[in-house]
């Protein structure tokens, strides 16, 4: 029988096999920031255990980093300590680190992949349930708690039991104005939030053939939104060309080697999957989430559903939205662009062409903020930060920010916020605030209309993107 | 780690389903550089209004509930990787969550940290919430060896899954880091295989 993507590279990464119990997994690249490590170095220090590969790791500081002045001293004192801490750990034990202010500095799976650290065929963890965005280059990636992180620091390895597989597929023509988050959202809203778990997920079909590098990232980053521990989406000829002359990527002969190597990883005609879903990309439209998890998401044209239900309702209870009703109109006074879903160039560009020539609504306070340094480099490069500014809007410097608030950049409690994140949990964005998670499109629209619209009613043109293959 | 082999004792029912490591633990409280003292912060938002007034609605809150078993509708622990959920459920005083559905990453997390997740059908999870909730005092007994959970006064006990390794470290009170230090020089010869 035929093996998938997932088993080619998982069986690659098997050292040992324990009788009747989990699988020694060797990891390629372990990435690390500031809030999940600390008590990892703690505990190997405890108990005098040296850190195993430090050339297999690298930091970056980005959920507690503020997004401006950042040349300044924090002013958040646990914030810097924590930052301190990693700088002190990282030097003890030799690990790479793009601390802040350094021009490789930035969400770290945002900078992982654009520095060529990720690349397919890997095993990548990170101590971030978000580490699934790098499977879109064909690499089982997935998040570990801070046991794990102390383990890969202390062996190079995890013990693990493989996890089931799920295959989604999505083929057709996505329509004008449906972008990768919505897609995501979508699949999301049709198979719920955990109905991933206990799996490793593929995305197949050929929206996300057709779909770029960036695109892909933000499909798979969400994958832990529906409990799956990881995405991945088979490597081809677009993320080859997307790794090669990377800082950090195999060049010349080696580059080619590795190439034949990745070209065999697709998963085989005759492989079978535990669970599979299909869906038509004609059925989805731009999605926009009414309550507080990812799952639950409606299309622009849908109105919330009438759900029965004390979770449910709850939920609309924390939004203040009601049973049936539709989001068009709702007035909106935040707008975050930003985030390892959302943060990346392309997302800028397709915000700065639906912002061109517009003005920002008086009501609307909207944050940008690039996922990394040569993300924010590029947005001043291509003059989208002019486009920015005369419309308005405030471009910040890269981190989490506002996705889930660790720094000063709170939605206020009781204020909606149409958001490019991963989450609309309570909370998540500052204490009582209310997140709706959308495309860079839509947020984009939303901040100029100081209200949600139908996008599909106004878009006169095809949207310049080049996350689906013209 | 702590050992658990068997526990008697009350539970609290958290009936609300998808808990996520968000409100088990708010972001702003990961700023700590060490394991300790996540507690006073477990389910902070839940607990307290804005203004740091107690919510009295909240079960955690309610005289009558009290213990370290955790009853919890489905899903839980979904979203964030974060530890700190696990440290701050320990730290607060549980040593067992009981669910329909735990989310991959936290059951992980729970059990690197000697919290027991145990897993038991909607059906019987429906049944601990209704008892707990008409009685408080009610016992729960969770046995980690027999692999059941059991609820005072009824003649159900319902048996649990757990992976053999895990259930060994729990009752041995190992972990992982010493399992795979062990291994070291297998994972060396493996090194050298790598493409």
């Amino acid at each position: 029988m035929g093996k998938t993507l997932f088993d080619k590279v998982w069986d690659a990464h098997v050292v040992d096999t324990i009788k009747d119990g989990p699988q020694i997994l060797y990891i390629d690249k372990h990435l690390i920031h500031e809030v999940t490590s600390p008590q990892a170095f703690k505990e190997l220090e405890e108990r005098n255990i040296p850190v195993f590969r430090p050339d297999q790791i690298v930091a970056t500081a980005d959920h507690n980093t503020p997004t401006l002045n950042q040349h300044l001293p924090i002013k958040d004192e646990l914030s810097r300590k924590q930052l301190e801490q990693l700088s002190e750990n990282c030097k003890k034990n030799n690990i790479t680190l793009y601390e802040l202010g350094h021009k490789y500095n930035g969400i770290v799976h945002v900078m992982a992949p654009e520095l060529g650290i990720t690349q397919p065929g890997m095993t990548i963890v990170c101590g971030d349930s978000h580490t699934s965005t790098h499977g879109a280059f064909g690499t089982i990636a997935f998040g570990i708690g801070t046991s794990q992180v102390a383990q890969v620091f202390a062996s190079q390895c995890l013990l693990l039991t493989k996890p089931k597989s799920l295959r989604v597929t999505v083929n057709g023509k996505l329509k004008n104005g449906v972008l990768p988050k919505d897609v995501i959202l979508y699949i999301i809203s049709k198979i719920g939030t955990n109905s991933g778990t206990g799996y490793f997920c593929e995305y197949a079909g050929d929206v996300f053939e057709n779909m770029s590098m960036e695109g892909r990232m933000t499909v798979c980053n969400m994958s832990i939104e529906m409990g799956a521990r990881g995405g991945m989406i088979a490597p081809d000829e677009t993320t080859f060309e997307y790794v090669k002359g990377r800082e950090f990527a195999p060049k010349g002969d080696e580059f080619d080697k590795k190439v034949a190597y990745w070209k065999t990883l697709p998963t085989d005609a005759d492989a079978t999957f535990d669970k599979e879903y299909f869906f038509d990309a004609a059925d989805i439209e731009p999605m926009l989430t009414y309550g507080t998890n990812p799952g639950m998401g409606i299309k622009i044209s849908e109105s919330i559903p009438e759900t029965n239900d004390a979770s449910f309702e709850k939920a609309l209870d924390y939004m203040n939205f009601k049973k049936g009703e539709t989001l068009i109109g709702k007035p909106i006074n935040y707008v975050f662009i930003g985030s390892c879903t959302n943060s990346r160039i392309e997302d800028f560009r397709i915000a700065a062409d639906y912002i061109k020539g517009k003005q920002k609504a008086a009501n609307v306070t909207a944050w940008l903020v690039p996922g990394s340094k040569q993300v924010e480099a590029q947005i001043i490069e291509e003059g989208l930060k002019t486009i920015f500014d005369e419309a308005g809007f405030e471009l910040r410097q890269p981190g989490c920010s506002a996705c889930l608030a660790m720094n000063d950049d709170k939605i206020p409690q009781g204020e909606y916020c149409v958001s490019t994140s991963n989450r609309n949990f309570e909370g998540r964005q500052g204490q009582g605030a209310r997140t709706i998670l959308a495309s860079p499109l839509m947020a984009a629209a939303t901040a100029v209309e100081g209200k949600i619209i139908d996008i599909t009613k106004q878009l006169q043109h095809q949207v310049r993107h080049e996350y689906t293959a013209v | 780690m702590e050992k658990f082999k068997t526990l008697t004792a009350t539970a609290i029912p958290l009936d609300i389903e998808n808990v996520d490591t968000d409100q088990i633990i708010p972001a702003r409280f990961l700023k700590a550089t060490n394991r300790e003292g996540f507690g006073e912060n477990a389910f902070r938002d839940w607990r307290f209004q804005k203004d740091g007034t107690v919510n009295t609605e909240f079960v955690l809150n309610q005289p009558q509930y009290g213990g370290p078993i955790l009853v919890a509708g489905d899903n839980f622990g979904c979203g964030s990787s974060r530890e700190h959920a696990a440290w701050a459920l320990t730290d607060y005083g549980f040593k067992v969550i009981v669910s329909s559905f735990f989310a991959d990453i936290f059951k992980g997390n729970a059990l690197n940290n000697g919290l027991l997740p145990v897993q038991v059908t909607p059906e019987f999870l429906k049944e601990l919430m209704t008892a707990i909730k008409a009685n408080p005092p009610t016992k729960i007994t969770v046995d980690l060896v027999a692999q059941t959970i059991g609820i005072e006064g009824s003649d159900h006990v319902e048996p649990f899954e757990i992976d053999a390794y895990k259930k060994t470290c729990m009752i041995n009170g190992y972990d992982d880091i010493d399992y795979l230090l062990s291994k070291k020089d297998t994972i060396e010869q493996f090194e050298k295989t790598l493409i």
